[in-house]
């Protein structure tokens, strides 16, 4: 199988005939950067493409067919159309903190994108504490949406703020004990490792019940984490119009809108390579011809091909149900889904023992 | 009626008259809150059901005039008229606290004519600004545009919440201002311009946390002062108005004052057109019940089901469109019949649409009626009492969802009602998804009636042939008809020209959002929008 690794070595001793190590460093953190921001931006608009047609679908409607062939400029022009638009003045806002509060949002997505293994060898930062940096990271997002809740001196965003700091800091609790799930099944919390060890057979098939069960309250947890429905109850358009980014406008609000496309990917890139293999291809043991012949599909369109299944599961979820209501929201969280995350965890411990 | 009338003879009112099934009783005004008291009260069979206060202008002295009803005979109808003489400072005593509808319609009587009703705790004008200079409805208001020139300002806040009230307590009389909301409530505004409020209602909502504690609602946002416009408007030129109160049920609405015109005409309407006019207003109530039932289930945040709600909608405005020519507004009952007769497609698509609607009323369940998340959301929220349903005026199905039989389709069936069978769909509960439940329920019944009028429109004519000027003779006429959110209800005053006097429509959205302030409080502010939805108000035809 074709790894990465080869590409980035190969840059790497180039630069390292030229530069000092020190520049070195720099110019390949710089090429990162950029490669990542720009995959982030390419993906958010491929999802919000992808969300336009498939709900388009399920509404039995057709979805952006106008701009390019099937519509797949329409998001390159809204995008455009964002950039262009006026940032409107709020009287008496905290404005500092209005401002910084797209940024904390953004950041904490980029940041848990970055960790992200995308292909074989195709990793920025591998972490041994990987799952733990993603679990961290990714709980930055909640103190942007407080402030922008808070700074933006209205009573709807400061009521989908609340509701928002509620839900995130409960759902993290589910989130964070189901991977944990994984973690006590595989032994390391390195991404890298993590993937490798499902080279015979994926995680949800080798942890049997309780694999399944936390790949299950994984895909709840996370999906409540990206604040979507059925539970986007800090941006319920019907009571709250848009909760706690009411008062953006512009550029501003496409970071927030940009950063919750982008945490629907990053959970299903999550569920992808906590659960079924990351960019392993799919091996059954014993199979050796079917085995081999996987291995000649390349290991960003596994990975890929994975996490878009994720996403549109959680499509598919989005756009079924209807809105939770904050009480039963939590409800469900601490007396049902936190509990068997619990059990699970001790039941996984068991399964590894035995 | 016989009984009534009796009754109020021995009580001393020699002025009972009987007109068109109604028992009109004039009386004077210090005796009104007395005899209102009885009726309500003190008889065997209780008037606790107040359809409607007519506030009148008759030139030398301003009145009002009570449609009153038992809930359990709501054909029989009887009206008590007053009036007072005084045109400086008119008073009459408030009803409000023998029925709750009275809190809202009385508040309507001052806005337009100025008449301030003592004990009422609430005299706001409740259409027009609060800096508004006369009354609109009385025959000497003067609208030269410099009175009241179009304001370039937003009305304060404070001045909204000013409640001015006259009460008198033994024998001294009390002037008081009380504010809405005390100064640290937390108030948030919904609406005017709101994604859930479906139209340009304004709700004040004091909150606590999530749990809403208040709710004042503003209404006037777009008020057109039809009830005015049809003081100078010819009959036929009425009817178009009418299709713009309750736009989504329009032809229901127009229905109504045909029926009216034609009842003070004495004129013989063919029995095609009644025929087509039933078909008509049921499918205007089912595409009516599947726009409320999307827009509900958006209001809990499931789009989908608001699109396949309009999707099926859309039916049936192909089926408008194809013969009467309008889509939304048909435009289509005139007096005297229908204004032209129906396609030839006509029969083979509504044909068509029943199977179709029968098959999505199935998918419409499974997506939405039994998501457990939906019913969820719906179980135990929003008790609306059958007693507090009826005290409210709260028609239609929101109260027939809490045991209430009043469908004037069966109590005084009118048009092809009365040659077809069909149930009047009735829950007891009370609760938000009986209101919501039953709306599908009621497409289903109108799917069987018009099934069992779409084969048999009998030949003829379609319309009956009208003077050219339609003059209505001297008179005081009232019909109701069931639109889809309940009782409406046109009242016409006539003194012989071609032009009402006066006209008062009943708008069956304005007590459903008192409905709403009695359901509300204490539930999740995320409820508050669905209950209103379950409630199904259509904003035009409270802001009339």
């Amino acid at each position: 199988m074709f790894s990465f690794s080869i590409v980035t070595q190969w840059i790497d001793e180039l630069l390292r005939q030229y530069l000092c190590s020190g520049a070195v460093l720099l110019v390949e953190c710089l090429l990162v950067g950029i490669l990542l921001l720009g995959a982030y931006a390419v993906f958010a608009l491929i999802l919000i493409y992808m969300e336009r047609r498939v709900c388009a679908f399920m509404q039995c409607r057709l979805g952006p067919n106008r701009v390019g062939p099937f519509g797949i400029f329409q998001t390159v022009a809204d995008m455009i159309k964002i950039l262009l638009k006026e940032l409107v003045h709020i009287d008496r806002a905290d404005h500092l903190l209005f401002r910084l509060a797209a940024f904390f949002v953004l950041v904490a997505s980029v940041g848990t994108f970055g960790a992200l293994p995308f292909a074989k060898g195709l990793q920025a930062v591998d972490f041994n504490v990987g799952v733990f940096y993603l679990l961290a990271i990714s709980s930055l997002g909640v103190v942007g949406i407080l402030l922008a809740g808070w700074s933006s001196n209205s009573k709807y965003t400061i009521i989908g703020a609340m509701r928002s700091g509620a839900q995130l800091i409960s759902y993290e609790l589910s989130c964070g004990l189901s991977l944990l799930a994984i973690v006590v099944l595989s032994g390391t919390m390195q991404l890298s490792e993590i993937v490798e060890l499902q080279a015979d057979s994926w995680f949800i098939f080798q942890g049997h019940v309780p694999a399944v069960i936390a790949f299950f309250c994984y895909l709840i947890a996370g999906h409540a984490e990206t604040n979507r429905g059925p539970f986007d109850l800090p941006e319920a358009e019907s009571e709250l119009t848009a909760g706690y980014h009411t008062e953006y406008s512009g550029i501003q609000f496409g970071f927030f809108y940009l950063a919750e496309y982008m945490n629907m990917f990053i959970v299903a890139a999550i569920a992808a390579t906590m659960f079924l293999g990351g960019w392993m291809p799919l091996h059954i043991p014993g199979w050796e011809a079917f085995n081999h012949a996987m291995d000649y599909i390349p290991s960003a369109v596994w990975f890929l091909g994975k996490t878009f299944m994720c996403v549109f599961f959680a499509l598919w979820v989005r756009w079924s149900f209807p809105r939770l209501r904050i009480d039963q929201l939590l409800k469900f969280e601490w007396k049902i889904l936190m509990p068997i995350c619990l059990i699970n965890i001790l039941l996984m411990a068991v399964c590894v023992a035995l | 009626m016989e009984t009534v009338e009796k009754e109020l003879l021995s009580l001393g009112f020699t002025d009972v008259k009987r007109a068109d099934n109604r028992l009109v009783v004039t009386v004077p005004k210090n005796k009104l809150y007395g005899v209102a008291r009885y009726l309500r009260h003190e008889r065997p069979e209780k008037f606790d059901f107040l359809i409607d206060i007519v506030g009148m202008d008759f030139g030398d002295a301003l009145g009002a005039a009570y449609h009153l009803s038992p809930s359990q005979n709501p054909s029989l109808v009887v009206t008590l008229a007053t009036r007072t003489d005084n045109r400086e400072q008119p008073e009459l005593f408030s009803v409000c606290d023998l029925w709750d509808s009275a809190l809202v319609y009385e508040r309507e009587v001052y806005d337009f004519f100025g008449i301030r009703f003592i004990n009422h705790p609430d005299m706001r004008r409740i259409f027009l600004r609060t800096d508004w200079k006369g009354f609109p409805l009385r025959k000497d208001y003067n609208a030269d545009p410099a009175i009241n020139p179009v304001p370039l300002e937003n009305e304060l806040i404070p001045d909204m919440e000013r409640m001015p009230s006259i009460t008198i307590k033994m024998g001294e009389r009390i002037e008081e201002v009380h504010q809405v909301f005390d100064k640290d409530e937390y108030v948030v505004n919904f609406g005017p311009q709101h994604p859930a409020m479906h139209g340009v209602l304004h709700l004040r909502v004091a909150l606590d946390g999530e749990i809403i504690k208040k709710i004042d609602p503003v209404f006037g946002y777009i008020h057109r002062g039809i009830e005015k416009m049809c003081e100078s408007y010819t009959y036929p030129q009425i009817l178009h108005l009418t299709d713009r109160l309750d736009y989504l049920s329009g032809t229901m609405n127009r229905h109504a004052v045909c029926l009216c015109c034609e009842k003070a005409l004495a004129l013989e309407v063919p029995e095609r057109a009644h025929y087509i006019r039933t078909i008509f207003d049921e499918l205007t109530r089912i595409a009516s019940h599947l726009l409320g039932w999307g827009c509900m289930c958006m209001d809990m945040g499931a789009i989908t089901a608001f699109v396949y709600g309009l999707r099926d909608r859309e039916k049936i405005m192909d089926i408008f469109e194809e013969t009467a020519g309008g889509r939304l507004m048909a435009n289509y009952n005139v007096i005297g019949g229908v204004a032209r007769d129906i396609h030839p497609n006509f029969q083979k698509k509504v044909k068509e649409f029943i199977p179709y609607m029968r098959k999505m009323l199935k998918e419409h369940h499974l997506l939405f009626s039994n998501n457990p998340i939906a019913r969820g959301r719906m179980k135990d929220i929003g008790y609306l009492s059958k007693e507090k349903a009826i005290s409210l005026g709260a028609t239609g199905p929101a109260s027939r969802a809490s045991g209430w039989r009043n469908d004037v389709r069966k109590i005084a069936p009118y048009a092809a009602y009365a040659k077809v069978s069909f149930d009047e769909v009735v829950r007891t509960e009370g609760l938000t998804y009986d209101r919501y439940i039953i709306r599908l329920d009621e497409i289903e019944q109108s799917l069987r009636i018009i099934e069992q009028l779409v084969d048999n429109i009998p030949e003829g004519a379609h319309a009956a042939k009208t003077k050219a000027i339609i003059r209505l003779p001297e008179g005081e006429f009232f019909q109701r008809v069931e639109n889809a959110r309940g009782q409406f209800a046109v009242h016409i005053t006539s003194k012989g020209d071609k032009s009402p006097y006066r006209v008062k429509f009943r708008s069956p959205s304005l007590v459903l959002v008192g409905a709403l302030k009695a359901t509300a409080i204490e539930a999740k502010v995320a409820d508050l929008i669905m209950i209103g939805a379950s409630l199904d108000y259509v904003i035009p035809c409270i802001d009339r």
